[in-house]
């Protein structure tokens, strides 16, 4: 039934590992062909690649695990596709209902363990329930904001036979949150495009979970407008890294211009964004100067941070026609004089090149590779995962993304571990693509089991590791706080990550000298199957610009120079 | 943009000149809650209200429609209008939630809770405590020849000033249910 359930909601790929109490699903699996299961190494790494499948297709990603530790070991990628809003239904064998609660053998409270960490979960006692829940599950799970759902199933409820109902007979839920925005507001909205000297858009993952409409109702908005748009960690793709409006991302490694305009703008307009820490910096000297809209389906999300002058509760591709609809029919009006003086100021401040760097000497600095892998990987169908740390912010900063779903990365709960089971996600679900995993030696080894997937599954991810054989983030922090007492942020005893390759019977490559570096990433897009690329680079880079902890978005670090004493007492108790 | 009459959320002057976004004044609200009457749905709310940092004063919780398997939650709380304003959209994010509605907004209410109290006392503090019992008409629902016990319904104050006058006179326990509440008229 369970599978039943499955196809009828189009799912054709499940992340999973078995075990004693999902032994009857995984039964049915083996006794049909069209849903195809991902026998992964760790059940976090179910979850992160259904999340990566889910960020690439905008499906929502299935995940089959155990009782027990199956469960608690989903803990993490739950928690993680919460963060970020990503659609997951997770499904969760328990012991069986007469034994609940006597502490059985791999009993774990699932309901009680995952329920803050998922948007909604079940459990279904009653196998009668079950079709019904899981059409449920699906629904909660894509409609309004979307998140994790999960739903435990005891096993005698799996063995059990029930009726079966199909989607279009399941109850309709009452959860169906509003996606069209008030028109009131979005007029509201709309007069103030018209007189703003300085707008700005700042856009989130919200507009790439509305779907690709959304992002091309955007791009129209923004370039019919004038209007400059940046954007959060979680957001690139929305608009084009090429597009003539776009100032890169914001935030604590965000780009200078775009800090500066978030700063100094006077009209600030929020598309399915949530004002994290990592964006708004110091909160009392968040944008001072601006009027804020802010376009969120879900309400919590407006005035949770930063107050609110214009809030439009609904989903973004409806709320953005809307707008675009009203705009026009008011004549297309913008204050074109102030643009003008507006992008004059968004110009001198782009010459500051707050990326720059100079490649020299014969070590590989971080930036240059990842200039390099995108000079010559940006022309193909190409999609980009990474994990978490220094490499995360340069492949944000260094990389272009033209379009959404193109770009995978854990921005909420910031997990290690995340970009390789993701990257395998992404290429279950594009097999003829290219993915790259931008990894962190660090972060790669949490989750360097999946190589067995990889393998297994003759799935050809590229893996291309920075490493400075350091938690770089964490050394940058030390640096900066805690009077460069590098405390445990040091990889002592790493692997040959090129033996290591070849132990899982997939490629190693080690490059170390800026002059292999081309044809080196060359031999890896040319392989045709998973690929580990020990990428060799200077050990102390930091990572800039930086807006240290507690300070406002036009107190940026640039480089060096300008790192001492940057960080106040107050900031330091901040992450 | 004065043309729009918006109300601007944060300061107009430096960066540096501090001014906190949000008022913080405290107030106590009474938010009512309709909810699928569904296993854990309670263990949500309150694993939002401890989640998040929010504060419970009273909370009470039944259900209310037998064949619409809903219950409705009664919640006291306290915190800033920002705060107020999160707890009501983050609990509208649950799931099993149906509604929430803000009676200490949305118009007159009444509150009501009910509380037992035990007193044990002789001679004159147990005529005492009858003639008091008798003008805050709570009734007495046990009686032994040294203890009452005795049911009082009423607003939270009134069932405050009940206590305090029945400590000295030798109150030994007490339970109390709650808030309950309903908007007034129609």
């Amino acid at each position: 039934m369970v599978v039943q359930a499955l196809m009828d909601q189009g799912v054709d790929v499940v992340f999973g590992y078995p075990g004693g109490a999902v032994l009857p699903i995984y039964d049915e699996i083996f006794q049909q062909n069209s849903i195809r299961h991902v026998l992964v190494r760790h059940e976090q790494g179910a979850v992160h690649a259904a999340e990566g499948y889910a960020r690439s297709t905008g499906k929502p990603g299935v995940v089959l695990v155990t009782s027990g530790p199956g469960a608690t070991n989903a803990v993490t990628g739950i928690t993680d596709a919460l963060m970020d809003s990503i659609p997951l239904v997770v499904l969760t064998g328990q012991v069986p209902t007469f034994m609940i609660g006597t502490d059985a053998f791999q009993e774990a409270d699932t309901v009680g363990i995952t329920r803050p960490c998922t948007k909604h979960n079940w459990l279904v006692k009653d196998t009668d329930a079950l079709a019904g829940t899981l059409h449920e599950a699906f629904h909660v799970a894509t409609s309004g904001r979307p998140g994790p759902v999960l739903i435990d199933i005891p096993k005698d409820v799996q063995f059990a036979t029930g009726t079966y109902i199909a989607p279009q007979k399941a109850r309709t839920s009452h959860y169906q949150p509003r996606v069209k925005g008030d028109m009131e507001a979005i007029t509201q909205l709309v007069a103030a495009i018209e007189t703003a000297k300085k707008p700005i858009f700042y856009t989130g993952g919200g507009v790439i979970n509305s779907g690709p409409a959304a992002a091309q109702l955007l791009r129209e908005l923004v370039d019919a407008t004038g209007a400059p748009i940046t954007s959060t960690l979680m957001g690139l793709g929305a608009y084009p890294a090429s597009g003539k409006a776009w100032m890169g991302m914001l935030g604590m490694h965000g780009l200078y211009e775009a800090n500066m305009a978030m700063h100094d703008c006077d009209l600030l307009i929020a598309i399915g964004a949530r004002f994290d820490d990592r964006i708004t910096g110091r909160l009392d000297a968040f944008s001072p100067d601006s009027i804020k809209a802010h376009i969120d389906i879900d309400p919590s999300s407006i005035n949770k941070v930063i107050k609110t002058d214009i809030p439009i509760v609904g989903d973004v591709g409806h709320v953005l026609e809307d707008i675009l609809k009203v705009w026009k029919a008011r004549g297309r009006k913008t204050d074109k004089a102030g643009l003008a003086e507006w992008w004059d100021r968004i110009e001198d401040w782009r010459k500051v090149d707050c990326l720059k760097f100079s490649q020299t000497g014969n070590v590989i600095r971080p930036q240059h590779a990842l200039s390099r892998l995108e000079a010559l990987t940006r022309e193909r169908d190409r999609y980009v995962c990474t994990e978490v740390g220094q490499h995360q912010m340069w492949a944000a900063q260094f990389m272009g993304f033209e379009a959404p779903n193109r770009w995978m990365t854990s921005g909420g709960l910031g997990t290690m571990g995340y970009g390789f089971p993701a990257s395998i996600g992404v290429q279950m679900a594009h097999p003829e693509a290219l993915v790259i995993n931008v990894a962190g030696e660090a972060s790669w080894l949490m989750n360097m089991q999946e190589l067995g997937t990889a393998a297994q599954y003759r799935l050809p991810v590229k893996q291309f590791i920075l490493n400075n054989e350091r938690l770089g983030m964490v050394r940058q922090w030390q640096e900066l706080l805690h009077g460069e007492r590098y405390s445990h942020s040091w990889s002592e005893s790493l692997p040959d990550f090129v033996k290591l390759a070849e132990a899982f019977g997939a490629k190693g490559i080690k490059c170390s000298d800026p002059a292999d570096l081309d044809d080196a990433i060359m031999e890896m897009l040319d392989h045709d199957g998973p690929v580990v690329f020990d990428c060799l680079v200077e050990k102390h880079e930091n990572c800039f610009p930086m807006i240290p902890s507690g300070e406002p978005h036009n107190n940026m670090l640039l480089g060096e120079a300008s790192t001492h004493d940057a960080i106040r007492e107050g900031g330091a108790v901040l992450v | 943009m004065s043309a729009l009459n918006i109300e601007k959320g944060s300061t107009k002057h430096s960066a540096y000149n501090l001014r906190p976004q949000f008022s913080d004044v405290q107030e106590t609200h009474t938010l009512a809650v309709t909810v699928d009457n569904e296993p854990g749905v309670l263990a949500r709310v309150i694993g939002l209200f401890s989640g998040r940092g929010y504060n419970i004063d009273s909370l009470t919780v039944a259900e209310v429609d037998h064949t619409g398997h809903t219950s409705r939650i009664t919640i006291v709380t306290t915190g800033t209008p920002q705060v107020i304003e999160q707890i009501k959209a983050q609990l509208g994010r649950i799931v099993p939630v149906h509604d929430v509605h803000d009676l200490s907004v949305e118009g007159p209410s009444v509150e009501r809770e009910l509380a037992l109290f035990k007193v044990v006392c002789q001679g004159d503090k147990r005529v005492e405590a009858l003639r008091l019992a008798d003008i805050f008409r709570a009734n007495v629902v046990d009686s032994t020849l040294a203890s009452f016990v005795f049911e009082i319904t009423g607003t939270p104050d009134k069932i405050d000033a009940f206590a305090n006058l029945m400590r000295p006179l030798g109150l030994a326990e007490v339970a109390r249910t709650g808030v309950a509440a309903l908007s007034r008229g129609e």
